[in-house]
């Protein structure tokens, strides 16, 4: 293992202003280990005084070799490895990672399972709106916005728990459908959820909206114009939050997205503030588009009858040879995808989520990549900070809601 | 009978030193404020409203390592961030736990590529491990008493 090296300014002289050279302007370190960096970002600062003349990020600090990790293990096998990737969209990594693998083999989904992972990804998004609520008012002090929300994840949490076992690593929606059919409590479950949210959301913004102390923290910081997210490459409620209204889930619907009536919150200020406004109104268009869900959930299969590409249910190994033998096949060697490239996007809570996969005729994939928005939103971090307080800085790493996991992966 | 029955009747409770350290450090054990990847969500929740750490005494996270007594390794660590978490562990002052939450932190979970530490015990020293992917709030909250009852039977002569 290596040990901490000491930088010297002069290594860094392609990075930072000549000010820096002179000793006019200091460099701070910041990370990897900070409470507000949301896991493990460090970012070099340019400072001068107070100001930040230059912001550095160094990421790779939670590089997991996902991707190289799937190579080497069939397809079903390889979605285990998904959930980890932007651990608070978990559902959300599942959902792109099987719209991707259905495309390169061409499987259907029937209906109710597009109904159900229409279901779960909302439930997800508003989970980890919270969170990313719960933290980022956290980093702006307001300690108690936390504790309220992550009374309502945990809501959240137990329905995922309920289907899948699992309260965060679900692994519930499969290639071809979802893992098995819902509980009978889930409907109850998530109807109470869907009644419940909208109080809950109204109470936060009770909160924070019209709070002095939130407005003046985010008001006119970190603000991003149109033109420069677009020029970045930026995604999700940062660009919603500067105006943008683009939204995939509207412009490139999938899982039948298209049949739901919901509208693309945006907000025209581009700051803190505006992303704040433009996450809040998103939970309240997931409620509407789960409630909407709940109602028109038609009962049928879960999980395509395709057996080249889905194991056959338990109850029938036992009564047929051919669904023993699939079951043998898939669990052991897996399916063959054919020598093909395809690319699926999703809109995750955080922006578009890609992911590339590249088959080679075998059961494994020959590449996968992910192309996540933490990764592109982070890029932004030097343009929305310069010139800001270092205080600031916190409230921005916040705002663009990052999640190291997804830049790393 | 004997002196306690005495000492009783006059307000006193006598006991040793070493139990006396030993409980007040179990009941004001303070981690350190340090995320790294899926289990620092289940280690948030544990500390929010729903499960509620501070009923051991445990609600202070220091985001110093100066002033903590406890690294939970909340996450996988890569070889990247090793020698940061090195250096953090050593920061810390005596006496300090460490907890591996999570299979990735016990011994490297669902990544064994050539990214992820092997478990984080290849990198300091590890008192208590806690399964699951990641572990439930009532997993990290159980690993945090076994920690406790480990310590309450630590002995002064180990101090040093």
């Amino acid at each position: 293992m290596t040990n901490i090296r000491e930088v010297t300014v002069d290594e860094l002289r392609h990075l930072v202003s000549d000010r820096a050279m002179t000793g006019e302007t200091m460099l701070l370190n910041m990370g990897p280990q900070h409470p507000s960096t949301h896991g493990v970002l460090r970012l070099l600062l340019e400072l001068d005084g107070e100001i930040v003349v230059n912001c550095i990020p160094d990421i790779g600090f939670l590089h997991t070799g996902v991707e190289k990790n799937m190579e080497a293990k069939t397809y079903q096998k390889a979605e285990v490895m998904t959930d980890r990737l932007d651990y608070m969209n978990s559902v959300g990594n599942n959902l792109v990672y099987c719209l991707a693998v259905e495309k390169l083999v061409g499987l259907d989904v029937p209906v109710r399972a597009q109904v159900l992972r229409v279901i779960l990804t909302e439930l997800q998004r508003i989970s980890s709106h919270l969170l990313w609520l719960g933290t980022s008012c956290l980093d702006l002090a307001a300690m108690s916005v936390f504790l309220y929300a992550m009374r309502e994840r945990e809501m959240i949490l137990g329905v995922m728990e309920m289907v899948s076992g699992q309260r965060m690593m679900t692994t519930y929606i499969r290639p071809g459908g979802v893992w098995r059919d819902v509980p009978p409590e889930f409907v109850p479950a998530v109807q109470e959820i869907v009644n419940v949210m909208p109080g809950r959301i109204a109470e936060y913004e009770s909160m924070l909206t019209q709070n002095m102390l939130f407005t003046e923290r985010t008001q006119g910081i970190g603000v991003i114009s149109a033109e420069d997210c677009a020029r970045y490459g930026l995604s999700g409620p940062v660009i919603r939050g500067a105006g943008v209204a683009f939204d995939l889930r509207k412009a490139r619907p999938y899982s039948g997205y298209e049949q739901y009536d919901f509208e693309v919150p945006t907000y025209d200020t581009g700051d803190i503030f505006g992303r704040y406004m433009v996450r809040m109104e998103e939970m309240r268009q997931s409620v509407r588009i789960v409630r909407q869900a709940l109602s028109r959930l038609p009962a049928g299969p879960v999980l395509s009858d395709n057996r080249k590409f889905v194991p056959p249910p338990r109850s029938e190994i036992g009564v047929s040879m051919e669904a023993l033998i699939h079951h043998f096949k898939l669990w052991t060697e897996g399916f063959n995808a054919p020598r093909e490239s395809v690319f699926a996007t999703t809109e995750s809570p955080r922006g578009i989520l890609g992911v590339f996969l590249e088959g080679d005729g075998g059961p494994k994939p020959y590449r996968v990549h992910y192309v996540t928005p933490s990764f592109v939103n982070l890029q932004s971090m030097p343009l929305l900070t310069r010139q800001h307080f270092v205080a600031d800085v916190v409230g921005i790493i916040g705002s663009i809601d990052i999640v190291l996991g997804d830049a790393d992966r | 009978m004997g002196l306690e029955e005495k000492t009783g009747n006059m307000g006193v409770v006598t006991t040793t030193l070493e139990t006396v350290v030993n409980w007040s450090r179990t009941n004001s054990m303070w981690p350190l404020l340090f995320g790294l990847a899926c289990c620092a969500i289940e280690m948030m929740g544990a500390q929010a409203s729903n499960y509620d750490l501070s009923r051991f005494g445990m609600e202070l996270n220091r985001a110093s390592p100066r002033q903590s007594d406890l690294m939970i390794v909340a996450g996988r660590v890569s070889r990247k961030m090793a020698p940061v978490l090195r250096q953090l562990y050593d920061q810390m002052p005596d006496p300090k736990w460490v907890l591996a939450m999570g299979d990735c932190a016990s011994c490297g979970g669902v990544f064994n590529n050539y990214a992820i530490v092997q478990g984080v015990d290849e990198v300091v020293p590890v008192d208590v491990y806690v399964s699951g992917c990641p572990p439930r709030p009532e997993g990290l909250i159980h690993g945090i008493l076994t920690l406790h009852e480990k310590v309450k039977k630590e002995k002064i002569t180990h101090w040093a």
